[in-house]
């Protein structure tokens, strides 16, 4: 991998009204990645989708079972390699019959690709820790449980990380209202400590 | 009658001194701050008085008239009695210190061994601090510093037998006299390093300032402490300074005695030396950054002292051979 | 009061060993937590045992603002979010909200997005190099990397008309383009900062104290790095070749020729040699960017208001701390349905115990200084 950005320093365009990179994809984008996954479990990948046919925006969806192994095998498989977890976040869709989806932003250096996994969750539901997976998961995790309320189950320090612990709703629910103090339920802190 | 009158003459050679070295100090703060200032790009005090000359008095008006705070867990008796305990001893001292040839509050023949004794008390009012404080930055603060200054005592301690050996006395004056001819510097180089390391950590200087790190501690053992507590342990740590400089000039670079070709009074002299010595404190702090705790134990012990246990049984070793 | 004594407690106690933890709370009024981050560590003695981070105080909930109001809106929020380095924010939602769209950004507005976001870079990389100094007790070095900083605000105040929140950039380019003072004081600038930063290199680089309190400490793997999701200079320091810049190109950073630094060791005095590296490159892609710069308008033609179409993007641009992304979906209507901010000093922060458990309080100090974080960004 280094020796590929070296390549690109030595042949950077000093004219800077160059033509872009034409792109030639054919094949829808994560095709081979899909690949990759469907070859260990089959029927994994629910749905698949790409904002503009664009490379770096291809999404899978996948299942609330399968999400750990499924990240499990990409960022162990060679021709995946997703060992970073860029980002772990979730979106609120109250009409949609599983209103929760939280979303998997891989990167993999090696590859130079992202992929993003989604999981579409019902109210209540509760997600399947991949801080196992990668530990940048656990902040990341605590923060979807704190604005969104979602639960992980295996998680190994399941608390509050941006609100105080006591904070009774999850503001980035779409039904938090943006205005007035009548939605939360805040109960005056009892002194603790936190490393206790 | 002549008792009486001894007793008189004391009391005055003790009040100017005490008077004139709590001076010295205010001073020695602003001199401090403006060096560093001028070596970080800044200016410094300007405001009060000429370039900032009056600054060490308002400061000191300013602590003087500031609320007097004891935090509601300190243990109060030991709080207040703290920083008194860390500036009588680094005052007491100047009792034997020789500034000139004439001018001396006593002379007794143990005064090395009287400085040292008496400074290293000091530790005792830091730890005394930082267990009344109630309060745990200041407890780390204390320990730091007691253990600091405890191994730092050794090596300070072992340094000076080196000088001591060629003069042959432990009597300050006779210290200097010795030195007429030539500076001990030039025939115990390494017992001076190991005094000067050792004098930086004695009294907390940088890179040795670890007891009241700011970044890590806060400000270590005195967090607690204000108004005129907290400028007692600032007076007491300058004081301390001059004197740690003061025996480094005794030791090493011959007192008050200057070279005879430059006609000057020996307190004049002495004040150059002084200066230089202040000098090169100031900046080191503008320079270095900080010994973790663990490094500082490591380069006292592992390096510091074989290399004055060395220079010792040189010294024997050659003063055996050659006087 | 753990670490006061409590007699019976201790003899109760001495049984065992006679230690107990001493739980110290380092924060969020603490000078070298950098901001408000509270840092609750568990010592024994003076190595750090275990260690928790309360963050939060700075939690303003831009993304919720974020899905409330419209995109152009949002630029100045995200100046909020990294506030050492706000361009680089600004350039990050710019871009990302302009991959909705195929306009043709014109190439004056890349240039002058990329030297401005170099310029942001060297302005976080100089505040960092202050505090880390300051942290490890080199006072010096602090008061004369501002002197620069200031330099590099009075350029964004050329620019812009602001200084630390700067709103520099518009969807489709910029606002208005640079006056021509601002080229000519940034060549100035650059023509001496390279000098600036032999200086500050000859306080520290091979400073004896300044060697033995960084190298060796707060080691952290490349494996470790991409596990913990660490970005930037971080991951950089322990030697993964990769950029964003590099891996990603965006604005005019195609065209430029850089050097991506990397470390050996993964400790925190790699870390300072990457990022004396990167100002020094910064410096290279800013005289690049001056010497290639075209002419033209500074602004393509954008509609009058903004909405994209449905859909959901990921993009992220290299901040001076790391992988600066955002994540965004549009429901065609002129706000977003959601903003999603890619912290990267949140998610480096969650490293921070990691790097820590077995280390010394003064190494932790060292160590924050060293993931150089900001609180704004990380409780956004």
């Amino acid at each position: 991998m280094p020796d590929e950005v070296e390549e690109n320093s030595e042949q950077t365009n000093d004219a800077p009204d160059a033509d872009e990179p034409a792109e030639a994809v054919k094949t829808p984008p994560g095709e081979d990645l899909k690949e990759v996954v469907e070859s260990a479990f089959p029927g994994a990948v629910l749905e698949q989708s790409a904002y503009q046919d664009d490379e770096d925006e291809a999404t899978f969806v996948v299942g609330l079972d399968s999400i750990v192994d499924v990240s499990t095998h990409l960022r162990d498989h060679g021709d995946t390699l997703f060992k970073l977890l860029t980002d772990l976040t979730a979106v609120h869709y109250p009409e949609a019959e599983n209103p929760f989806e939280v979303l998997y932003q891989l990167y993999s250096i090696e590859h130079n690709r992202r992929l993003r996994l989604k999981v579409r969750i019902k109210e209540g539901q509760a997600m399947p820790t991949v801080s196992s997976v990668w530990s940048s998961a656990d902040w990341m995790e605590r923060e979807i449980y704190d604005l969104f309320g979602i639960e992980f189950e295996g998680h190994p320090d399941l608390r509050r990380i941006l609100l105080p612990d006591n904070w009774g709703s999850h503001p980035m629910r779409k039904d938090y209202p943006l205005e007035g103090r009548g939605e939360r339920i805040y109960t005056k802190p009892k002194r603790k400590e936190i490393g206790d | 009658m002549d008792m009486a009158l001894e007793v008189a003459v004391a009391a005055i050679k003790i009040f100017i001194v005490v008077n004139v070295v709590q001076l010295v100090v205010a001073y020695m703060i602003y001199v401090e701050r403006k060096v560093i200032a001028h070596a970080q790009l800044r200016l410094g005090p300007m405001r009060v008085g000429w370039h900032g000359l009056l600054q060490p008095i308002a400061d000191g008006l300013k602590l003087f008239f500031k609320e007097d705070i004891i935090p509601d867990k300190a243990d109060r008796v030991v709080f207040v009695l703290a920083p008194v305990m860390v500036l009588v001893p680094a005052l007491v001292v100047y009792a034997v210190l020789p500034f000139s040839a004439t001018f001396y509050i006593t002379q007794i023949n143990i005064g090395l061994f009287f400085v040292l004794a008496i400074s290293s008390l000091g530790v005792f009012g830091v730890v005394m601090a930082g267990w009344a404080s109630n309060s745990k930055y200041s407890l780390l603060g204390a320990l730091r510093s007691a253990a600091q200054m405890l191994s730092y005592e050794i090596f300070l301690g072992f340094s000076v037998i080196g000088p001591l050996m060629l003069a042959g006395s432990l009597n300050l004056q006779e210290i200097v006299h010795a030195q007429r001819d030539v500076w001990f510097v030039f025939y115990q180089p390494l017992a001076f390093i190991v005094f000067f390391v050792a004098a930086l950590a004695e009294t907390n200087r940088v890179p040795f300032d670890l007891p009241e790190a700011e970044t890590e501690l806060v400000a270590g053992f005195h967090t607690e402490y204000s108004g005129m507590k907290f400028a007692f342990f600032f007076l007491a740590e300058y004081a301390s300074m001059m004197v740690i400089s003061t025996i480094g000039i005794v030791l090493f670079f011959g007192g008050w005695e200057g070279p005879d070709f430059i006609p000057l009074p020996g307190f004049v002299w002495y004040c150059l030396k002084l200066g230089a010595f202040m000098f090169v404190f100031i900046w080191l702090r503008a320079t270095l950054p900080r010994y973790r705790y663990d490094q500082l134990m490591r380069v006292g012990w592992k390096f510091m002292f074989p290399l004055v246990m060395l220079n010792i049984f040189l010294t024997g070793f050659l003063k055996y051979l050659f006087l | 009061m753990v670490g006061v004594a409590n007699t019976s407690r201790i003899e109760q106690q001495s049984t065992l060993h006679g230690t107990e933890e001493l739980v110290i709370n380092m924060g969020p009024q603490h000078p070298s937590t950098h901001g408000v981050l509270r840092v609750i560590l568990k010592l024994d003695g003076e190595t750090v045992n275990d260690l928790d981070c309360d963050i939060g105080y700075l939690h303003r909930g831009t993304e919720k603002i974020g899905e409330n109001i419209t995109y152009t809106m949002f630029i100045p929020y995200t100046d909020r979010l990294d506030y050492i380095a706000a361009p680089s924010n600004n350039l990050a939602w710019v871009t990302a909200v302009e991959k909705f769209f195929d306009w043709e950004i014109p190439m004056r507005a890349q240039y002058i997005r990329s030297m401005v976001g170099e310029l942001s870079r060297i302005a976080s990389h100089l505040l960092w190099l202050a505090t880390h100094a300051l942290d490890i007790g080199a006072m010096t070095v602090f008061l004369w990397c501002f002197r620069e900083r200031e330099m590099v605000l009075d350029l964004f105040e050329t620019a812009f008309g602001g200084r630390l929140t700067v709103n520099a950039f518009r969807l489709g380019g910029l606002h208005e383009d640079v006056p021509d003072k601002f080229l000519q004081l940034t060549q100035e600038f650059i023509d001496i900062f390279p000098s600036r930063i032999d200086d500050y290199e000859t306080l520290l680089t091979n400073n004896r104290i300044w060697l033995q309190r960084t190298r060796d400490v707060g080691i952290i793997s490349a494996e470790d790095a991409m596990d913990l999701g660490l970005t930037g200079p971080i991951i950089r320091g322990s030697g993964v070749r990769w950029d964003l810049r590099r891996a990603k190109p965006y604005a005019a950073y195609p065209y430029l020729d850089f050097v991506v630094p990397v470390g050996e060791n993964g400790d925190i005095y790699d870390r300072y040699l990457v990022r004396i590296e990167e100002l020094r490159q910064s410096t290279r892609i800013i005289q690049q960017c001056l010497d290639q710069l075209p002419g033209g308008p500074v602004t393509c033609k954008t509609p009058r208001t903004i909405k994209p179409p449905e859909g959901e993007i990921y993009h992220s641009i290299e901040n001076p701390k790391g992988e600066f992304g955002f994540y965004i979906v549009s429901d065609g209507t002129t706000t977003p349905y959601r903003v999603r901010i890619r912290p990267p000093s949140f998610i480096n922060l969650g490293g921070l115990k990691k790097l820590c458990i077995g280390q010394l309080v003064a190494d932790v100090v060292a160590i924050i200084g060293s993931i150089d974080i900001v609180l704004g960004e990380c409780d956004r």
